[in-house]
């Protein structure tokens, strides 16, 4: 489903985040991207959402070029990805359920589909009772949560997810890992870059260490 | 289609409730746009009121054509049957210089006078209504004129209608650029009030774009709000004229009837008032388009 290709990327003025990096990704697997702060693992995630573009190498997602996407066609690709984002990005003006709405809404789903849909992806993550609340009003695992919903909601089948246990205590952080076990048995391909592997134990794993790729060990 | 439809209801009701969520700038932002479109507006309606009032002050303009004194019946008689077959002559009045004698003579005056000269001063006269009233006809029907043997003299009687036309051309010309001036004002308005907007904005529509919105859905809003703002504007600065057109009728109704001039003060015409509205939109649009080209990109 995702196949690096002697990926490098380099910021300027002359920081190679991934030099060379190459791995494949099927349908359906569950990936984490390990590795410590700074070795390149957002940029991975980010490489495949069309976020950024590779310096060098090809990035393909089901067999597309994403690195050579025409800046149009990049929208329609990221509707069919859920993205979970290291600082969440929650809209803090609007209430759970309209946080979670806005991928839909994006998407032009008819709105009475939609509202089911939220409701449905709010009850996955347990925050159906919450869903007028502001997110200011929820706690840390909450948000984290919302933010699951809204990456969720439009139904991917890839989920990307960027250090989604950072700041969580054990106990949510692990209820956090149990909804994303939870996709990926209902057939998801989830990618999650985090640093924190004990709560994946039996994802496959690629190992970064300053932008190169140290090991690969399957489970 | 429903989708397409559904999705610009969305854009429009979002405009509404940003404009709704801060009304006191939605006002502020209202009464600048207004009375920017209320000047030219108001320069339009003055404009057609001064027109009317030309159209029906204007007596038909005429030609008065004066022979040399001397010249002889024979003369006379070419230059009336010149002037009777001239294409461009509506019609000819002769005034034989003892017709013109006998009249001043009865008008009080000038009869001392005349008798103490012992011949008749007055030239032959044709007073001469051209076909077409407009300046240019009158000027080259006169040079024309002029040019006739035995003719001494050509006086135009439309001098003052042109200039009330050249005054009038130069308040279209001014309101023509008082248009352009404040229609770029208005657009430079939309342009901040939207880049503030997009300022306060960002965090959500960064968002928006990462979660698969393409341009088009997050300028939208931006556009309704825009062209809603213009047309609020515009409605705004037609009321603002209207109510300057009340506040006229009557003073100048009584300045005119003073000069004996029949005016009928009308406020602005419908079709310019739709047209402003029309303008006011565009522009609106434009300012917002203008603002969000330069977000989008980066």
């Amino acid at each position: 489903m995702i196949r690096f290709d002697r990926v490098s990327k380099r910021y300027p003025p002359g920081i190679d985040a991934l030099s060379n990096i190459s791995f494949e990704i099927d349908a359906g697997a569950r990936v984490v991207i390990e590795g410590h702060s700074g070795a390149g693992k957002s940029t991975i995630l980010k490489l495949i959402a069309a976020i950024e573009r590779p310096t060098g190498g090809a990035v393909l997602l089901s067999g597309q070029n994403v690195g050579a996407l025409k800046r149009q066609a990049i929208p329609y690709l990221r509707r069919n990805i859920g993205l979970v984002f290291q600082d969440q990005k929650l809209l803090f003006d609007r209430n759970a359920f309209e946080n979670v709405m806005l991928p839909l809404s994006i998407a032009g789903f008819p709105p009475r589909e939609a509202a089911q849909r939220v409701r449905a992806a709010l009850d996955k993550v347990g925050l159906l009772a919450r869903e007028k609340a502001l997110p200011i009003a929820l706690s840390g695992g909450e948000q984290q949560r919302l933010a699951i919903a809204r990456a969720v909601v439009g139904r991917p089948n890839l989920l990307l997810a960027d250090e989604p246990t950072a700041h969580l205590d054990d106990e949510t952080a692990a209820d956090v890992a149990r909804i994303f076990t939870e996709f990926h048995q209902v057939g998801v391909t989830v990618v999650i870059a985090t640093y924190d592997t004990r709560l994946f134990p039996d994802a496959r794993r690629i190992r970064l260490d300053h932008g190169r790729h140290v090991e690969r060990s399957a489970a | 289609m429903t989708i397409w439809l559904a999705q610009h209801g969305a854009a429009l009701r979002l405009a509404l409730t940003r404009l709704a969520a801060a009304p006191l700038n939605t006002l502020l932002s209202l009464l600048a746009i207004g009375i920017a479109l209320a000047l030219p507006a108001g320069g339009q309606m003055l404009l057609g009121n001064g027109m009317q009032l030309a159209r029906n002050a204007t007596p038909q303009p005429q030609l008065s054509v004066f022979m040399v004194p001397g010249a002889d019946s024979k003369a006379t008689a070419a230059v009336a049957d010149h002037l009777r077959h001239h294409p461009q002559v509506r019609s000819v009045e002769a005034l034989a210089k003892e017709d013109t004698l006998a009249r001043m003579k009865s008008s009080g005056g000038l009869k001392d006078v005349i008798e103490v000269l012992g011949r008749n001063p007055f030239p032959d006269a044709f007073v001469v209504t051209p076909g077409k009233d407009d300046v240019e006809t009158m000027e080259s029907l006169a040079t024309e004129f002029r040019q006739l043997a035995k003719v001494g003299h050509v006086q135009l009687d439309s001098d003052w209608v042109r200039r009330l036309n050249a005054l009038l051309k130069l308040g279209r010309t001014g309101v023509g650029l008082l248009t352009l001036l404040l229609g770029a004002g208005l657009v430079a308005i939309t342009f901040n009030i939207i880049r503030l907007q997009v300022v306060t904005m960002r965090a959500e529509m960064e968002l928006s774009r990462l979660l698969g919105a393409t341009d088009d859905f997050i300028r939208r809003p931006f556009l309704y709000y825009g062209s809603v703002l213009g047309v609020a504007g515009g409605i705004f600065a037609l009321g603002l004229v209207a109510a300057a057109a009340a506040s006229l009728n009557e003073p100048l109704t009584e300045l005119t009837s003073l000069y004996g001039l029949p005016l009928d003060f009308a406020g602005l015409p419908a079709t310019d008032a739709g047209l402003l509205l029309l303008l006011a939109a565009g522009l609106g649009w434009s300012g917002a388009a203008l603002s969000l080209q330069q977000y989008l990109r980066d």
